[in-house]
């Protein structure tokens, strides 16, 4: 089971709280969980990734396990411990401001 | 009785303010969509309880959000907007080609005949439809690959498509003016357009003042009784055309400054207008501290200020393009929000003015409904 944490004004969109899961067969990779995400939620499609390019909007992060996944290739495999559910892929609005 | 509603969109948030015809108390509720710039919201004229938001954030991207009771629940739509083919390039600030890219929407225009039909004005400049209540949506566009397109520059705010009228005698016609291009028509409901600037000065502004495209059109109103006349709120000067925009000729007359950005009609006088001068386009605040309406009651050039009820000393806010909007009631409401958070009301066709909310974040627009 894969754990996902969303920034809270997707969680409002979404109306999910403040984890969501899935069952995610073969590799587990960002862009299969995030085809995941916007297959259940279709009112986040956009909202992450572009909806033209399919990349990741610029103030949207991917961290995991302590490290910062936004810039690595959406097939990379995750870390083992996302994949196997005791640590959640975190989904976060980067920091932007003074 | 007869009441109102008006949907306040902000930097953090959407508020409908309601209340009955007498339009003495009223009723807030929000922040809908809190944390989100909401840049508009309208309803549909022949389903006022079908209402369209714009959200948005630097984050998160564009969403689109449809009630249909009347702001009571929300569900968001589609918010694939994707220009036609290859959309090429415009102009970026410094004059070199940049490619065409959606940022948000900045204005949704509900068709006058079908609650499912709503237009949306993005940035970067374009017309898009849908015709399935926001399902889905098409591009017009004809009006970003008109041939000037490629010339088409950014304003301060971004080239944002910000103002679409329809005219209710001719279903084919539309009017659109953007930043910084100037105003649009298209006689065939979106397929072809030209632009309509002739008579616009721009002497600051452009290389050539007199340009057939290029001017920072700010706002443009019409009365529906009269569609024909259009009256406009330009970077500087206050404009009106007398025929549907092929010519336009300058109506600023006596105010203090015609700089500003919204501009708008009375509901039961079509020669009446409202605007809001600033200062200049380097500061977006009243002259002198003092928040004065302007109104016009001769279609321009006469204008008297508004003083009843509005902050006379120490005023520095700001009114944005789509923050003023009139209800039809009897006598005619007239309301603005400002980039301090207060939303003033006139239940007098401008005479006096209340705050109806005073401390709500920046206001981006103001539409009102009607109800009966």
């Amino acid at each position: 089971m894969i754990r996902v944490i969303l920034p809270a004004h997707l969680r409002t969109l979404a109306r999910v709280e403040y984890e969501v899961t899935f069952d995610i067969a073969g590799e587990v990779t960002l862009r299969v969980i995030l085809d995941a995400i916007e297959a259940r939620y279709p009112m986040l499609r956009g909202t992450i990734r572009d909806r033209v390019t399919r990349k990741r909007r610029p103030l949207v992060r991917f961290f995991a396990c302590e490290q910062d996944l936004s810039n690595d290739s959406l097939d990379a495999p995750l870390p083992d411990a996302v994949k196997a559910g005791t640590e959640p892929l975190l989904i976060v609005g980067a920091m932007a401001g003074g | 009785m007869s009441s109102v509603r008006v949907l306040v969109g902000t930097r953090k948030g959407a508020f409908v303010l309601s209340s009955d015809g007498k339009r003495k108390k009223w009723d807030v509720s929000g922040p809908h969509f809190a944390g989100w710039e909401i840049y508009h919201m309208k309803g549909s004229p022949v389903d006022p309880d079908r209402l369209y938001a714009s959200q948005s954030s630097g984050w998160f991207g564009q969403v689109i959000q449809r009630s249909n009771d009347g702001g009571t629940t929300w569900e968001p739509v589609d918010n694939k907007f994707v220009y036609y083919g290859d959309p090429g390039t415009h102009l970026w600030y410094d004059g070199t080609p940049h490619p065409w890219e959606f940022k948000r929407v900045w204005h949704l225009e509900p068709s006058l005949t079908d609650p499912d039909t709503v237009y949306a004005g993005a940035e970067d400049a374009s017309l898009f439809q849908s015709t399935d209540g926001g399902q889905s949506w098409q591009e017009l566009q004809g009006l970003r690959t008109h041939n000037s397109g490629p010339f088409w520059q950014p304003g301060a705010g971004g080239m944002c498509l910000h103002t679409i009228l329809l005219d209710p005698g001719n279903p084919g016609r539309i009017y659109a003016a953007i930043s910084a291009a100037g105003s649009f028509r298209s006689d065939d409901g979106g397929k072809t357009w030209r632009p309509i600037n002739r008579g616009l000065k721009s002497p600051y502004e452009l290389p050539d003042p007199n340009a057939e495209v290029g001017h920072c059109v700010h706002h443009i109103a019409m009365h529906p009784s009269r569609p024909d006349v259009l009256f406009m709120q330009k970077h500087w000067d206050v404009m009106r055309s007398d025929d549907a925009g092929d010519s336009w000729h300058e109506v600023s007359g006596d105010l203090p400054s015609d700089f500003g950005f919204p501009i708008d009609v009375h509901a039961h006088e079509p020669d009446t207008i409202y605007v809001v001068p600033i200062k200049s386009d380097s500061e977006h605040f009243p002259p002198d501290g003092k928040l004065r309406v302007y109104r016009s009651r001769t279609g321009g050039n006469e204008w008297e200020a508004l003083t009843k009820g509005l902050p006379q000393r120490d005023c520095y806010v700001n009114v944005m393009r789509d923050a003023m909007a009139v209800d039809s009631l009897d006598s005619c409401g007239v309301y603005f929000g400002t980039t301090g958070g207060q939303v003033y009301g006139s239940a007098d066709s401008g005479d006096s003015w209340t705050p109806i909310v005073r401390d709500l974040p920046a206001v981006l627009s103001v539409e009102v409904q009607t109800l009966p």
